[in-house]
C-alpha cells in the first residue's frame, strides 16, 4: 500500500508497489502467504516434508473436505450455513451400499442414486429455511441429528465393505487411486472457482447473500439461489464421504467423523477469506484454507508435535484470519489498496 | 382514446391488518410523467412496488397498454417493460458498479459473463448521463450516496424500460446530481415513448420536472391535476390541511 501522496516514481519500485496493492485486494492474499510460509517452514524442520509419500498424505486428508469446502463457499456467500453436510457424507457411502447389496442396483447408478438423495436432502434444508423461515443454522442442526438417526438404525452402526461391483477401476477413480481425491478436488475447485466469478449462478449469489432484499427487486429469485447453493453442497458432502469410503476401502458410520468434514469444511472457508455473514467468499481460498489445516496437522506430526495442541493452533488460525480479514476488508473498503 | 402506458384501476393492498392501499386509480400515457405526491405512510412504494410486481396486489386491476396483467413477479414485469429504481436502490454492495448496472440483466457469452461489453456499457452510459465515476470496476460500497443513486437510475434508464418508475431518485442527491436525473428525466420524455412515473418529497422538483400530479393520502389518490394548474403553495396547503383534518379526527376521538 503506498502513502497517499507519494508520486508513483517511474521503473521497478513503482510497478513494485502496485503489483504489491493487487496482491492485498485478492482475498486469498493473506491465506497464501501463510501456506507458503507453513511449507518453508515445515520442509526447514523436517526434510520429509515434501517428499512425495507425504504430500499424498496431505493430499488425501485435504481433497474429500476441500470439496465440500467448496459447496459451504457458495452457501456462506449466499448468506447460509449448513452443519449437516458432514452426516450426508456419512449416509452416503451407505445408501450406495443398500443400493447395490440390498436392491441388485449396478455399481454407476448406485452413486449416482446416493447423490441423487443427498440432492434431495439439500433440497429440504433450502425449502426449510427458506419457505418456512427457519434460520439455516437450525435447520441443518436438525438434519444433522434426522440423518444421524436414520444412519445408526439403518446400519446399525456396523461398518461394512465396500460392494463389489464398485471395486476396481470404478473405486480407484474415485478415490482409492493415489492421486484421484486431489484430482477430482483440484477440477472442482477450478470449475466453481469459474461459476462464482463468472457466472450469472456465482453473481446472483454473491447478490442474494449481500443484500437478499436488493436481489429480490432486481429480479432475482432469491430463495432458488439459495436452495440452488444447498444443494450443491449436500451433493458434494455425498461425493466426499463416497471418495473417503473408496480410500479407505471400508464403509464406516464414522466417515466425517460426525461433525468433523463440516467443521474443517467451514474452517478452511472462512480461513481462506469467505465472511459468514455473505456476499463475500473464495473458493480458491477455501482449497488454501484447507492446504493450510492439513498441512498444520501433518507439519505437526512429522516434527513430533502431539496431535493434541493441533485444535490450539486451529483455533488461532480461524481467530487470527477472521481477525486479519475484518482489517482487510474495511481496509479494502476505504480504499487504500 | 388510444390506451394508456399503465393504468391502475381500484388497487388495494394488504399487509394483515394494515391497509396499505384502498383504492387506488391512476393511469399515465407515453411521453408523459406522473408526479406522485403523499405523506410518509401514505403507500407509494407500496404502489410502486404492486405496480413492478414486487408485491402481489390483493384486488384491482393493472392494465399496461390497455390489457390486464396479472403480475407473477418483478421478472414479469421487467419483461413488460415495467423497471424501478427503488427507494433503497437495490444496489449489490459486493458487487463493482458494472455488474449492479447489468445486475439480473447480465450479458452472457455461452455459459459465462461478457464482463468486457457489460464493462464497456456501464461506462458509456455513465458518461453520456455525466456521472463521474472514476472506475466502474469498484465495489458498489465505494460509492457515495449521490453516485450510488445515480448508478441505480442509469441501470433502469438504460433497460429499455417503456414505462419507468422511480421511487424518490433525488433523495440522497447534491444539486448537480440532482440536476443530471431531472435532465436524464427530461430527455426521456422529449423521446415521448416512456411512461414515467416520480415519487418526490420535493413538490418544487416535481413540479418542474412533472406534467402531471396525483396525491396520494391513506391509500387512495386524492388529486389529480396538471402540473401548470397547481403550484407548491397549493400542494404544501393541501398536505398541511389534510394533517390538520386527521389531527382534529383524532383529538376529536379521544
Amino acid at each position: 500500500m503506498s502513502v497517499a501522496g507519494t508520486v508513483p516514481k517511474p521503473g521497478g519500485a513503482a510497478l513494485a508497489r502496485r503489483a504489491w496493492a493487487a496482491f492485498v485486494r485478492r482475498r486469498e492474499a493473506s491465506v497464501l502467504v501463510v501456506a507458503i510460509g507453513l511449507v518453508v517452514y515445515f520442509q526447514a524442520a523436517s526434510p520429509l516434508f515434501l517428499t512425495s509419500d507425504n504430500l499424498r498424505n496431505i493430499a488425501q486428508a485435504t481433497a474429500p473436505t476441500a470439496i465440500v469446502a467448496v459447496g459451504i463457499v457458495f452457501l456462506l456467500v449466499s448468506g447460509e450455513i449448513d452443519v449437516s453436510v458432514g452426516m450426508v457424507a456419512a449416509l452416503a457411502p451407505y445408501l450406495m451400499h443398500y443400493a447395490i447389496d440390498f436392491y441388485g442396483v449396478p455399481a454407476v447408478p448406485a452413486i449416482l442414486l446416493a447423490l441423487l438423495i443427498a440432492a434431495a436432502v439439500g433440497l429440504v434444508n433450502g425449502l426449510i429455511t427458506t419457505r418456512l423461515k427457519v434460520p439455516s443454522f437450525v435447520t441443518t442442526l436438525g438434519m444433522f441429528y434426522l440423518l444421524y438417526g436414520v444412519l445408526l438404525t439403518t446400519s446399525r452402526a456396523y461398518p461394512v465393505a465396500v460392494p463389489e461391483p464398485v471395486k476396481g477401476d470404478l473405486q480407484t477413480w474415485l478415490g482409492a487411486g493415489d492421486w484421484a481425491s486431489l484430482c477430482w478436488c483440484l477440477l472442482v475447485v477450478a470449475v466453481f472457482h469459474v461459476v462464482l466469478t463468472r457466472t450469472r449462478w456465482g453473481l446472483h449469489t454473491i447478490s442474494a447473500g449481500g443484500n437478499p432484499l436488493g436481489a429480490t427487486e432486481a429480479g432475482i429469485r432469491v430463495s432458488r439461489v439459495k436452495v440452488g447453493n444447498f444443494m450443491l453442497v449436500s451433493v458434494f458432502g455425498a461425493f466426499a464421504g463416497l471418495m473417503e469410503a473408496f480410500r479407505i476401502n471400508s464403509i464406516d458410520p464414522n466417515i466425517g467423523g460426525g461433525t468433523r468434514i463440516t467443521f474443517t469444511a467451514i474452517a478452511a472457508a472462512v480461513i481462506g477469506g469467505t465472511a459468514l455473514a455473505g456476499g463475500s467468499g473464495t473458493v480458491i481460498g477455501a482449497l488454501l484454507g484447507m492446504f493450510v489445516l492439513a498441512m498444520l496437522q501433518n507439519g505437526f506430526n512429522l516434527i513430533g508435535v502431539s496431535a493434541n495442541p493441533f485444535f490450539l493452533i486451529q483455533g488461532i488460525a480461524i481467530l487470527v484470519s477472521m481477525i486479519a480479514n475484518q482489517y482487510l476488508s474495511r481496509l479494502r473498503r476505504t480504499g487504500r489498496s | 382514446m388510444a390506451a394508456f402506458a399503465l393504468e391502475v384501476s381500484g388497487v388495494a393492498k394488504r399487509f394483515g391488518a394494515l391497509t396499505a392501499l384502498r383504492d387506488v386509480n391512476l393511469h399515465v400515457s407515453r411521453g408523459e410523467v406522473l408526479g406522485l405526491l403523499g405523506d410518509n405512510g401514505a403507500g407509494k412504494s407500496t404502489l410502486v412496488k404492486v405496480i413492478c410486481g414486487f408485491h402481489r396486489l390483493d384486488s384491482g386491476q393493472i392494465l399496461v397498454d390497455g390489457e390486464p396483467v396479472s403480475l407473477r413477479g418483478v421478472d414479469h414485469a421487467r419483461s413488460l417493460g415495467i423497471d424501478t429504481v427503488y427507494q433503497d436502490l437495490a444496489l449489490v454492495n459486493e458487487l463493482s458498479v458494472y455488474h449492479n448496472m447489468f445486475l439480473n440483466r447480465e450479458h452472457r457469452m455461452g455459459p459465462l459473463l461478457n464482463n468486457r461489453l457489460m464493462r464497456r456499457l456501464a461506462e458509456s452510459h455513465l458518461h453520456a448521463m455525466g456521472v463521474d465515476i472514476p472506475d466502474v470496476t469498484i465495489e458498489a460500497a465505494k460509492l457515495s450516496g449521490g453516485q450510488r443513486q445515480a448508478i441505480a437510475v442509469a441501470r433502469s434508464v438504460y433497460s429499455d424500460a417503456r414505462i419507468l418508475l422511480l421511487d424518490e431518485p433525488l433523495a440522497a442527491m447534491g444539486a448537480k446530481e440532482a440536476t443530471i436525473i431531472l435532465d436524464l428525466v427530461a430527455d426521456l420524455k422529449a423521446r415521448g415513448d416512456v411512461a414515467i412515473v416520480i415519487i418526490a418529497h420535493n413538490y418544487a422538483q416535481a413540479l418542474q420536472v412533472c406534467d402531471r400530479i396525483n396525491i396520494l393520502q391513506q391509500g387512495t389518490i386524492t388529486f389529480d391535476r396538471p402540473a401548470s394548474e397547481t403550484s407548491v403553495t397549493e400542494l404544501t396547503d393541501l398536505m398541511v390541511a389534510a394533517y390538520r383534518t386527521r389531527r382534529r379526527d383524532e383529538t376529536g376521538r379521544a
